[in-house]
């Protein structure tokens, strides 16, 4: 294997401190800003007569961090596979681009006459995403993936209350994205979670049995979870929409698809993107996120306002808020732009022929895994091993939970050990002992190797040396972690921490 | 340390293999003894039992004395304490109980138990769901959901339990009226509740609440509390048995309702409390009718058993559009099929397909029925 040791920063045999814990009274770096107010203006009530901050010197600030960032993986350190997340490596350029100062000093309150280069940049996202996506307009409103779906089911519920209908329910399969159904709930509907059949595509049947005139939208993402492609999808869109019910199209991640379908080509009304996925944003640690919502023609009217418009003949791009019909503002001001210009060099960069070659790297990445995992002992597929999957593939490690004891999780650990990033485990639920992996078009052969070497070598481990594979990490900064306690005692912020040392 | 109280039924599963599909009553025991049934079940126990000693460190074993226990565990390695007395050979099922009693106050953290229904009802109807309960199974019938699928489960899980925790669900403790089973007639009985612990597919271990009041106990609330919201006034609800049931009945405030039987109730209030076949049928006469059951664990019997007041008679009457399931997620994780068993094949035939299942606030499954 190639060798692997995460940097361990000690100090009087403890992990590198907290920076509350470095702190020493009076130490300080040089201070470009005034002296505060001795004594400002407020009421008692609101006043602090101690703020417990750390202080520490410039120096001493910049090292701790470094420190912190050399006990950290990230997608710059090797290869990422969290399937389901694309975490795909984010082009240095689109950073530089959104750190310029016309793009990160802009007031959202500005008027349109002095951004018209950013209404533009938003105007021309807007209609790549419609074109890659086949649908008719774009929000670039939402600021995340799960706030694109919420959105989706107030246009959902807007649709039916115009035409005076009352539909209370959403269907949504056991192989979708985790927070379809909080979408829907939160949206006011009910959900109805649909099977999977043996082939771990939407059962058909159950589908149909499932489906009334009582059913407002279908949330589906294709491919699915497993990495497969719903192969009965004109079926399903045809008995979804002979119930007048809507089709969601969760395009959370489009790296299986761009260039090669389009969710309104397969018939979805709706769809939404996470920039910060496909689009290849950075993304983790809670956002910026953005995720774009796009619909046919008929629910357009719906969409959250302002949209980005464009008046030709003056040449003039303006924030369009007359729209009677809109469900309102979903998120302040217009969305995370920063995300949305990234997004846009991201396209810009590839361009069309581009994406879709990253789409047939990305499927051609995880079939490479998938076609060498298939054939190691430890791993199986639950579901169609016998069909190539999309941009990612779900593994089960339950032949090696059944023989050694040793379970996903476990895998997962020791590849921790060997500078891997660990796929995404027990999700989707529907496979036992699951190992899902998404390698995205950015990783090389020879990182695809050591990838699928290291999970050879846990195999084999499993075998002659289990406890190894279960004592796993040891060359990361921290151990395993004692989860039970964690989720007992949980301890998230340094006042926490205080109280329970004292 | 965790304390783990071990008993073995002795004689529980001697029936089997001499046909005699249960040991209940002195005169079966005899009678599998006459037939020359030899003891399973202490075997089937140390069997569970090394598998625990070898995963699970420090541990404080209690049990009872000779073949009940101590013999079983001191041969799978452990230093037992000894509770209470027993005529060693011939063990009745007031053994179990008493020892059931004396286990009560000891801070036991899982009560291990090899046996079968019988044993676990025996068990069960002492210590309610007081502590944890988990069985090794060994015996002829095993129609409850408290049992392990192997004593090698059986161990594996109890060590789990006991190393790292795992999350508890309700469980029914089933039993069949042994003299009809030998008649070759199938009559299961609601006997009780336990809380047993489970390992889930869908969760990691370890990340759960080791409390009866983990997500089962918060699952069976989101979806009482979407049924009451639903309620309408002037509308009969059946209530068939159960925790997920009762959790119903304790959103709505109504106080002591039954557990096992079947409760009606009308504009928030409890109407009639363990209503037989016939006063459901009156009350739902002139009145519309919802039917509200759980399906039994494992079994996926969502009519005909443990709730037969709902009889097919009244299910004609009420209707199947009228019928909601509900269940907690966990415990679809180990009832992938829904069942029906009315007694009426017709009726039966016209629910197979697929049905709606809440699993919690405004969430529903749909499963297959069989």
């Amino acid at each position: 294997m190639t060798g692997y040791q995460q940097a361990r920063w000690i100090d009087e045999d403890k992990l590198e401190p907290l920076i509350f814990e470095k702190s020493q009274e009076g130490e300080a770096g040089s201070s470009p800003y005034p002296e505060p107010i001795e004594e400002p203006d407020l009421p008692k009530e609101l006043l602090r007569e101690k703020l417990s901050l750390p202080e520490l010197s410039e120096s001493e600030v910049v090292r701790h961090f470094t420190r912190l960032t050399q006990m950290n993986y990230g997608i710059d350190s090797g290869i990422y596979p969290l399937g389901s997340c694309t975490m795909k490596y984010n082009p240095k350029i689109s950073e530089d681009l959104a750190a310029l100062e016309e793009a990160s000093c802009l007031h959202p309150s500005q008027p349109e006459g002095t951004v018209q280069g950013a209404l533009e940049i938003m105007y021309r996202l807007e209609e790549f995403l419609a074109e890659i996506s086949g649908m008719d307009r774009v929000s670039l409103q939402p600021a995340a993936g799960a706030q694109g779906e919420f959105l989706a089911m107030l246009i959902t519920r807007a649709y039916f209350e115009s035409r005076g209908e009352e539909r209370s329910e959403v269907i949504v399969p056991d192989s979708a994205h985790g927070t379809n159904p909080a979408s829907a709930v939160m949206a006011g509907f009910s959900v109805t979670v649909v099977p999977s059949n043996e082939r771990g595509r939407v059962d058909l049947d159950a589908f149909k049995d499932s489906i009334s005139s009582d059913t407002a939208a279908i949330m589906l993402t294709n491919p699915n979870t497993l990495g497969l492609f719903e192969d009965q999808i004109v079926e399903l869109v045809k008995a979804a929409h002979d119930v007048g019910a809507l089709l969601f199209y969760d395009g959370a991640n489009l790296n299986g698809i761009l260039g090669k379908t389009r969710p309104g080509d397969m018939g979805f009304d709706m769809v939404h993107f996470n920039l910060h996925k496909t689009f290849g944003t950075p993304h983790g640690g809670g956002g910026p996120g953005a995720g774009p919502v796009g619909v046919k023609k008929e629910l357009e009217k719906f969409l959250p306002t302002p949209l980005v418009g464009y008046d030709e003949e003056n040449d003039f791009y303006y924030l369009d808020h007359a729209r009677p019909d809109s469900i309102g503002k979903i998120q302040s001001f217009h969305g995370n732009f920063g995300v949305l210009l990234k997004a846009y060099a991201y396209i810009l960069l590839l361009g069309a022929s581009g994406l879709v070659e990253a789409t047939e790297a990305a499927v051609l990445n995880a079939n490479f895994i998938q076609q060498k995992l298939l054939k190691t002992n430890g791993y199986e597929l639950k579901y169609d091993s016998d069909s190539p999957c999309k941009h990612e593939t779900v593994f089960s490690a339950e032949p090696l939970k059944k023989e050694f004891g040793v379970t996903a999780k476990d895998v997962a650990k020791r590849l921790l050990d060997h500078g891997v990033h660990a796929p995404t485990y027990y999700f989707p639920p529907i496979v036992p002992e699951s190992l899902m992996i998404e390698p995205t078009e950015t990783e090389s052969k020879e990182e695809l190797d050591r990838f699928i070497n290291a999970l050879k070598s846990i195999s084999e481990e499993a075998s002659s040396n289990p406890e190894k594979v279960l004592s796993a990490p040891t060359r990361t900064a921290i151990g395993r972690l004692d989860e039970v306690k964690a989720s007992r005692e949980p301890i998230l912020t340094w006042k926490m921490y205080s109280r329970k040392r004292e | 340390m965790r304390k783990l109280a071990l008993l073995v039924n002795p004689i529980a599963g001697m029936g089997g293999r001499v046909g005699l599909k249960g040991t209940d009553g002195p005169e079966a025991l005899e009678k599998a003894r006459e037939l020359g049934a030899k003891p399973i079940a202490p075997d089937r126990a140390v069997e569970a039992l090394k598998i625990l000693k070898e995963e699970a460190r420090d541990l404080e074993v209690i049990t009872y004395p000779s073949e009940m226990g101590e013999e079983e565990t001191q041969e799978a390695g452990f230093n037992p304490q000894i509770l209470g007395e027993i005529k060693p050979g011939e063990t009745t099922a007031e053994d179990t109980k008493s020892a059931a009693r004396d286990f009560l106050d000891q801070n036991i953290d899982l009560f291990l138990f090899a046996g079968g229904d019988g044993t676990a009802r025996d068990i069960v109807s002492v210590i309610n769901t007081e502590i944890p309960i988990l069985g090794v199974p060994t015996g002829v019938k095993m129609h409850s959901a408290v049992f392990a699928n192997t004593p090698e489960d059986a161990g594996k899980l109890a060590a789990r339990f006991l190393s790292e925790g795992l999350p508890l669900r309700e469980a029914e403790v089933m039993d069949v009226n042994e003299e009809a089973f030998r008649q070759d007639e199938l009559d299961t009985e609601l006997m009780g509740f336990a809380q047993t612990p489970y390992e889930s597919k869908l969760i990691q271990a370890g990340k759960l609440p080791t409390a009866p009041t983990g997500y089962e106990k918060a699952d069976q609330e989101s979806i009482a509390q979407f049924i009451v919201g639903s309620m309408e006034d002037n509308r009969l609800y059946i209530i068939g048995p159960g925790t997920t049931t009762r959790a119903i009945k304790e959103e709505l405030g109504i106080e002591d309702p039954t557990l096992l039987g079947v409760d009606l109730i009308k504009d928030r209030g409890l109407l009639v409390k363990d209503a037989r076949e016939e006063q459901i049928l009156q009350e739902a006469e002139d009145t519309p009718a919802t039917i509200i059951v759980s399906p039994i664990g494992k079994q996926g019997f969502i009519l005909g058993r443990g709730n037969q007041q709902i009889s097919p008679k009244v299910i004609r009457k009420i209707g199947k559009d009228n019928i909601i399931i509900i269940a907690t997620p966990t415990k679809l994780e180990s009832t992938p099929k829904l069942k029906v068993d009315t007694g009426d094949p017709e009726l039966d035939e016209e629910f197979q397909g697929h049905i709606p299942v809440i699993v919690g606030f405004g969430l529903r499954r749909t499963l297959p029925v069989t």
